[in-house]
């Protein structure tokens, strides 16, 4: 479907603003199943789509939601999905469907508290290594993480983009507050939205390989009934899109699969730094954490303790190099996060012991003041 | 060895990845019969095969997807209902068919089956009842009869089968019918017409599990096939409450229910789309 872009200024929520960013990346299919508090963005999409061309449904479950946007996907159209916590378990399997298959879709988790049903109506950031290890195997994924409505716009846009590169399913990573939360959004004009369509296939029909890797590695995509009678199965699979049950054929596609991340992180990887360059401890955050965090180093730097903020606008992949690297010359790390410590085991992995990392984490249900975050720093960064 | 000759050795050469030949399923097993039954009526269904994908589930039926030579979706356990939901409707031009068994369309994917047919989504959905789960091994399912023993049910099947035709019927399928893979004309004709139908529509396959089924049932190969022929009756039209499956009284194959009410589709136009953008796309 064409971009359908609304140019002007708004203002809306974070939930609204994912919905007008899909449409303005050219999403042209929405499957969902009503959840607290992601619930608002099938409202809109349900409204907005069939006025456009588009097509929403409002499945079964949320089984049923991830599947037919997959199914959508391989139909040629761009498709995607919103959902929360229990919704998001609910997807793992066939977002496990979607990596195997190599089809391009995106995924929106507006995070709330759990576990279980948890706090359904107030956020936390409790997802985020489901997002990376959720589905069962061993993958490579992308999750973008908004900190306001306007990039909860952007990053929807850019996960079509990815998701269309590189043909595997881009999370976003968003919580209830960004979700709930009523901001300015401006929204450019069509011309200056970049956006990516996935490669088609192309040539002789019956010499085609659907899962030969091309540029990037990755594979142009046959559409359904385009004529390339092509097989595409959950199963391992060749470069033909056959089940092959060997071990050989397993390293092979795990290699396509993983590789076409691993060899590109410098193109999908995005992270903003914040007063980096002199500081001595550095924050790691994401989505509505990093506006506290945002806080915190400015009253920090205030009261005279060097700090800096690394935001991480990708979350997954984890930006491995650039933590080794600050490692290198900051006194230690704070990771500040709606979670017990989940991206902190990151943050700590890559510090690799050479210098403390710090978790403020809280249980879920409300945003970390900034307070926390510097008391925290007084304390473990004492002279 | 060399091959000598190009031509097709078998009909539906052309519709198969006979680079995939051997196909997985056992000595005995329906699944090839209903599976070329299918190929065979979207053959003379006329239907645009370039335009037609056949989406299975998991399961030894389910591997109907890699067998055969048009676009194919081999989809997660349950799931091949939904997925060839969201592929119609992304493409209304495609002829969607599923082609999956009955522990993956009624166990697993129950609720995605009720739901399609409820939403009358332009399908056709062609089960192969085997009464068990063949490839795991022979467990029991929400289709063995009441008695029946399987690897789980060591003593017998202590639960009520789904009588699959009555729960297609009342979940709003407007074509349903039921046959046995040796009722290959009727079973043929009956896909062909569901192909060519607008609307859900659900065609079982009554089919022989030998190796996981009939062998723990006392019941020989060719003794199932035996009761396939004497121990049914054909009667089109019946009440689908009459349609339990018990051989010791009888089996009722035939067309059930085949009637018109507008598609997910069409509804969906007239309901939610702006009639200037409807009457746009005709122009166009």
């Amino acid at each position: 479907m064409k971009p359908a872009v609304l140019t002007g200024e708004h203002f809306m929520t974070g939930d609204e603003a994912c919905a007008e960013g899909g449409l303005a990346a050219g999403c042209g299919f929405f499957a969902g199943y009503p959840i607290t508090p992601a619930t608002e963005i099938a409202e809109h999409m349900s409204a907005r789509l069939p006025e456009l061309g588009g097509t929403f449904i409002q499945m079964e479950d949320e089984i049923a939601a991830m599947a037919a946007v997959i199914g959508a996907s391989c139909a040629g159209v761009k498709s995607m999905t919103a959902t929360s916590g229990p919704g998001f378990s609910l997807m793992m399997e066939n977002i496990g469907l979607a990596i195997c298959t190599e089809t391009p879709c995106v995924i929106i988790n507006v995070q709330r508290a759990g576990p279980s049903t948890g706090l359904p109506t107030q956020g936390a950031q409790g997802d985020m290594m489901q997002a990376r290890w959720g589905s069962h195997g061993h993958y490579e994924i992308i999750a973008l993480a908004p900190s306001s409505p306007q990039e909860a716009f952007y990053q929807t846009i850019e996960a079509f983009n990815l998701s269309e590169t590189y043909r595997l399913p881009v999370l976003i990573m968003t919580d209830e507050i960004v979700g709930h939360l009523s901001e300015r959004v401006v929204i450019p004009k069509e011309d200056v939205i970049r956006t990516v369509s996935r490669l088609t296939a192309k040539g002789r029909k019956d010499r085609f390989k659907p899962f030969e890797p091309g540029p990037r590695g990755v594979a142009p995509m046959a559409i359904a009934g385009e004529g390339y009678s092509i097989h595409v199965t959950g199963l391992t699979h060749d470069e033909k899109g056959y089940p092959v049950m060997t071990v050989e054929a397993q390293a092979e596609m795990m290699e396509r699969l993983t590789g076409k991340v691993r060899q590109n992180l410098h193109d999908i990887i995005r992270t903003e730094s914040y007063r980096l360059d002199d500081a001595e401890i550095a924050i790691i955050s994401y989505g509505v954490s990093a506006r506290t965090s945002l806080a915190a180093v400015e009253e920090a730097r205030a009261q005279g303790i060097k700090a800096g903020l690394l935001r991480l606008i990708t979350v997954w992949p984890f930006p491995e190099d650039r933590i080794r690297e600050l490692a290198k010359r900051v006194r230690g790390f704070v990771t500040v996060e709606i979670n017990l410590g989940q991206i902190h085991l990151e943050v700590e992995r890559c510090a690799g012991g050479g210098v403390p990392a710090f978790l403020v984490g809280h249980p879920g249900g409300t945003i970390i003041p900034p307070e926390r975050v510097i008391d925290t720093l007084k304390e473990t960064f004492k002279r | 060895m060399k091959k000598t000759k190009k031509t097709p050795s078998h009909p539906l050469d052309d519709l198969l990845r006979t680079d995939r030949i051997p196909h997985i399923w056992c000595p005995g097993c329906g699944i090839g019969t209903a599976f070329s039954s299918c190929l065979t009526a979207m053959k003379e269904s006329g239907i645009d095969l370039a335009k037609s994908v056949m989406v299975s589930g998991i399961g030894c039926s389910g591997r109907g997807a890699g067998y055969v030579k048009l676009d194919s979706y081999h989809t997660t356990h349950g799931r091949a209902i939904p997925f060839a939901t969201g592929m119609k409707l992304a493409n209304p031009e495609l002829n969607v068919v599923v082609f999956s068994g009955d522990g993956d369309l009624f166990a697993i994917g129950g609720n995605h089956f009720i739901h399609a047919a409820r939403r009358n989504v332009d399908l056709t959905v062609v089960c192969v009842n085997n009464f068990n789960y063949g490839m795991t091994g022979g467990q029991v399912a929400a289709t063995t009869p009441y008695g029946a023993k399987t690897t789980t049910t060591p003593v017998g099947n202590p639960e009520a089968a789904f009588n699959l035709p009555l729960l297609a019927f009342a979940s709003g399928a407007t074509y349903v019918a039921r046959w046995t893979i040796l009722h290959i004309r009727e079973l043929t004709e009956s896909i062909k017409e569901a192909l060519l139908k607008r609307g859900f529509s659900f065609i079982e396959v009554l089919s022989p599990c030998p190796v996981n089924y009939g062998r723990r049932n006392k019941e020989r190969p060719l003794e199932t096939l035996r009761a396939y022929q004497e121990r049914t009756i054909i009667k089109n039209n019946a009440p689908p409450t009459e349609l339990d499956v018990d051989f010791a009284k009888g089996v009722i194959l035939g067309k059930f229910v085949d009637v018109d009410r507008p598609t997910c589709i069409e509804m969906y136009d007239k309901t939610c789309r702006p009639r200037e953008l409807l009457e746009e796309e005709k122009a166009a």
